[in-house]
């Protein structure tokens, strides 16, 4: 498989939010605000990296029957480097992540990708690979993390967007904000993604009407 | 605070699924069927409590005593890794009816993030021992009446007319939402 293909595939086919729906704890929890997306964003594309390549590289020491044990403690390993490094260098965010930076390691999606592509292949797809699954988790956290904080909060990064007259709605910084957001947005990846997937000739407009129909 | 105000908090105020977001990945995938809903709820409740005991006692007797915490990580995902293996044996041996009523559920726990998280918040509240206990047992009766009305939900969506496009999770996670909405109506009790 061609690199280019393998990270497309990470950021939008397979987007392990909106397409699988693994590892949806944190995503809900961080995105009170886009800059906390962003840096649970960045962590997750550290860790999956940094366990894709140990695994990719250990694939043929590591014995069959505990490998899962063995992926774990590789993932937690690069947990704990980041949490370390963002306790000293950035404090603010690590106490807004809280909880959900230790809880990277039980995030579904890194075991899944250790377990079913960088336990596979080599080391450079592997590297593309984490680079490609934590783009399209950064991609959804940044989304969601936005749209909460301009709806939640009338900013975005912290930037004032609108005039004084401006009541943001508090609900949507709430948790049920994060589950009624999610639930749209993903409702939204799917209705465009049939629509590409739909073939050209005639069938697409009729999709689009039964779509339509549906939704009203 | 009293033992009876971590309860109403942790199942109620502070649900661990609808406040904390922790446990969403089973949270939505077992809550098809209430029969497994109950299982799961089950299953969970046992691991939790039985782990964050565990990791309570390594934590004040070996990790804070030479100064070892920044190894929590790893090593309460690793107690928790093997305490599941070794529930999963002994059910086998002792109770079969058991094992084969929970035995799915079980491998599905050491990911769950609602059992490390309950295991870490524990020591990050400085709770005692006691405390340790009513914490994770509300913690997983809280995470057990979410997935059952959960469950009792999805069954009923299942009849009804869902836009195609929302089938499946986008409609779970809205549901998730109103029923959030429900939860916060307990703010101020405690």
């Amino acid at each position: 498989m061609k690199l280019s293909k393998i990270f497309y595939n990470g950021l939008i086919k397979e987007n392990t939010i909106f397409v699988q729906a693994i590892g949806m704890c944190s995503v809900l929890a961080v995105t009170t605000s886009a800059i906390n997306g962003l840096a649970m964003g960045l962590a997750v594309i550290a860790v999956l990296v940094g366990s894709n390549i140990v695994v990719s590289l250990l694939r043929k020491v590591i014995p069959d029957k505990i490998r899962i044990p063995a992926f774990i403690v590789v993932i937690a390993t690069f947990v704990t480097v980041v949490e370390m490094f963002m306790k000293a260098y950035t404090p603010d965010l690590y106490n807004a992540l809280g909880i959900f930076i230790p809880l990277i390691v039980v995030n579904c999606m890194i075991l899944g990708r250790a377990e079913s592509f960088a336990s596979k292949n080599s080391l450079l797809p592997s590297i593309v690979d984490g680079l490609g699954m934590g783009a399209g988790y950064t991609l959804a956290v940044v989304v969601l993390g936005s749209i909460r904080e301009i709806l939640g909060a009338g900013t975005l990064f912290g930037m004032q967007l609108f005039g004084a007259s401006f009541e943001p709605a508090l609900i949507f910084i709430m948790p049920p904000g994060a589950f009624i957001i999610l639930g749209i947005l993903m409702g939204i990846f799917n209705y465009v993604g049939k629509r590409k997937e739909s073939p050209k000739t005639g069938v697409k407009e009729e999709n689009i009407d039964e779509y339509i129909y549906n939704i009203d | 605070m009293s033992i009876f105000t971590i309860l109403i908090s942790t199942i109620f105020v502070n649900n661990y699924v609808f406040a904390r977001f922790l446990g969403i990945c089973p949270f939505l995938g077992v809550s098809n069927k209430t029969e497994t809903a109950t299982g799961m709820g089950v299953a969970v409740t046992f691991v939790i409590t039985l782990s964050s005991v565990i990791t309570w006692g390594i934590h004040y007797a070996i990790l804070d005593r030479f100064g070892l915490e920044y190894l929590q990580t790893i090593v309460f995902i690793l107690v928790i890794a093997a305490l599941v293996q070794f529930v999963e044996m002994f059910l086998k041996k002792t109770s079969p009816n058991l094992y084969s009523a929970l035995g799915v559920y079980l491998p599905l726990i050491t990911t769950n993030c609602i059992v490390l998280g309950v295991a870490i918040l524990n020591i990050q509240e400085g709770y005692s021992l006691i405390e340790t206990i009513f914490n994770a047992l509300g913690a997983s009766v809280g995470f057990a009446i979410a997935l059952l009305l959960m469950a009792g939900v999805r069954e009923k969506l299942e009849i009804i007319d869902v836009p195609k496009v929302l089938e499946g999770f986008p409609i779970a996670l809205i549901t998730a939402g109103l029923m959030s909405i429900a939860f916060l109506g307990f703010n101020g009790l405690v």
